[in-house]
């Protein structure tokens, strides 16, 4: 586990980058996790992404999977692509602060 | 009082709790009922074998009714919705059937509509499918008429019953196409949106090395968005492209149709929310799911099914007489890998032990495991025999119970 400065904001993240405690999360957060990641700005759509997927986790427990994001945040898949190059799940949990969805087995 | 058991789903997992509860239960204490939409039993695990037709289809099936026991209701009908706060299930013909407790059982279907061009004018042509019987014998025909070229393996999305089935379609291929001279002039091709040949990592490891060494090329992190039939390509949501000639697709799957029909039973995907250890699904505490039904985070597979069915037998008569529910599943999984040539190599797991290289059941053995042995694949062979005469019924099985046992595994090479 680390502490990493984001947004001047020192937040805890896992090996792998995610945020350790979902609540710390704020918008400006998102934006410089985004911006690490190769997303310049995030748009409305990014946002309801994001947004989707911190209701989901915290309703649920569990961060939805990409086919779930393309069923029920009202983007579809194809777009998750666009907006969220390669990993639409991992990438918007890790901007939404919820932890990497686990993935099917 | 007598309790009414209503069990949907007369797979593997219904009717093995079916034929638990009975064997358990006086039919003064307990009615159990039975409710499936046909009458054909497939043993799903023998699909693997039709298409190089060393599996005849007409064997993998046999009635549901008759692998249920005596004093067990039989009604074949579909489900229209489960209303879990009247406690009663809807049927297609019109009736009603109230319950005490319900037991969601009903597994997955294929979704080959969910991704476009996939069920357009190729499918059956050169887009096939092994994991439903017509899919399976139509694949065995096309793969009679194969003269070589890019046969492309491809499992659109997860979850899917039986992660192993893919790679051991590609192992048996390979040994298929070695024997008719065919090998040389065909690329084999496993396109996979994991990011290698299995989820846990020394499996994944041990199982890309023999694909590597069978020179079947794997194609990692490929999220299929769209099958280009005319041009014969997979295409990636990420823009990567997968030429094919013939190409079996394992489709999505998601959890049976009644499932979203029914409030607050499943979730986007049409899998029953459950708890992985007393397996309760969420929605109540009088419904429980297992198998391909429940959104565990463990393989969709028999061997799961089976040791699940096990531990929800225990539990739901906890339940009946208002204990809590001690039972605890483990996440135990047990799979037979087929890798050609009269070979295989056998895995075992569970939610906290991924599989790992050793002796099963104990270090005596006899059976080799993450290895390839002629034994492991005797084993599968023989297993239809095991599932319809022991497993079926709910006879115990000596070596192969719920817990997953950990002598004979070599943990030190655990990740």
């Amino acid at each position: 586990m680390a502490t990493l400065e984001i947004a001047a904001t020192p937040v805890e993240v896992d090996a792998e980058g995610f945020l350790v405690d979902p609540t710390q999360w704020t918008e400006e957060l998102a934006e410089e996790i985004a911006r690490e990641h190769g997303i310049a700005e995030l748009t409305d759509r990014h946002l309801q992404v994001v947004r989707f997927m911190r209701e989901r986790f915290f309703a649920s427990g569990a961060s939805p999977s990409v086919r779930a994001l393309g069923k029920e945040s009202g983007v579809p898949i194809k777009e998750l692509y666009e907006l969220f190059p390669k990993g639409p799940a991992k990438l918007a949990a890790r901007i939404a602060g919820v932890p990497k969805p686990r993935g099917c087995i | 009082m007598t309790e009414r058991i209503v069990i949907l789903g007369a797979g593997t997992g219904g009717t093995i709790v079916a034929n638990r509860l009975r064997r358990r239960f006086g039919e003064d204490e307990v009615e159990v009922h039975v409710v499936d939409r046909d009458d054909d039993h497939v043993y799903r695990p023998g699909l693997l074998f039709v298409p190089f037709g060393r599996a005849d289809p007409s064997r993998l099936v046999r009635p549901r009714h008759v692998q249920l026991r005596r004093g067990i209701r039989f009604h074949q009908a579909a489900v229209e919705a489960v209303e879990t706060d009247a406690q009663q299930v809807l049927l297609a013909d019109g009736t009603t059937l109230g319950y005490d407790v319900l037991v969601v059982a009903t597994g997955i279907e294929l979704q080959p509509g969910e991704t476009e061009g996939l069920e357009g004018p190729a499918w059956g042509e050169r887009v096939f499918t092994f994991y439903d019987l017509p899919g399976a014998i139509a694949l065995r025909d096309a793969l009679a008429r194969f003269r070589g070229g890019r046969l492309v393996v491809n499992i659109v999305d997860l979850p899917i019953t039986c992660p192993v089935a893919p790679l051991e379609f590609a192992f048996l291929a390979d040994a298929h196409l070695r024997e008719r001279g065919l090998r040389g002039a065909t690329d084999l091709v496993l396109a996979t949106p994991l990011d290698g040949a299995f989820t846990k990592p020394v499996a994944s490891a041990r199982l890309g090395g023999l694909l590597a060494e069978r020179g079947i090329e794997l194609v990692t992190e490929f999220n299929t968005g769209e099958v280009d039939a005319d041009r014969g390509a997979l295409v990636g949501y990420d823009g990567r492209e997968v030429p094919f000639d013939l190409l079996v697709a394992v489709p999505l799957h998601g959890g049976a149709a009644y499932v979203e029909r029914s409030p607050g039973l499943g979730d986007a995907l049409g899998f029953v929310p459950t708890d992985p250890h007393t397996l309760e699904a969420r929605v109540a505490p009088n419904v429980f799911a297992l198998g391909d039904a429940a959104d565990l985070p463990i393989s969709k597979a028999g061997s799961v099914t089976h040791f699940q069915a096990e531990i929800l037998v225990e539990n739901l008569t906890r339940f009946l007489a208002g204990a809590p529910l001690d039972a605890v599943y483990d996440g135990h999984a047990n799979c037979f890998v087929e890798t050609g040539d009269g070979r295989a190599l056998l895995i075992d797991f569970n939610y906290e032990t991924e599989p790992l290289p050793g002796r099963f059941p104990t270090a005596a053995g006899p059976l080799a495991l993450l290895r390839e042995s002629r034994a492991n694949h005797i084993g599968k062979r023989l297993f239809p025999w095991v599932y319809w005469h022991a497993l079926l019924p709910g006879r115990p099985l000596p070596g192969l119970g719920p817990a997953m046992p950990l002598a004979g595994k070599d943990l030190a090479e655990a990740a």
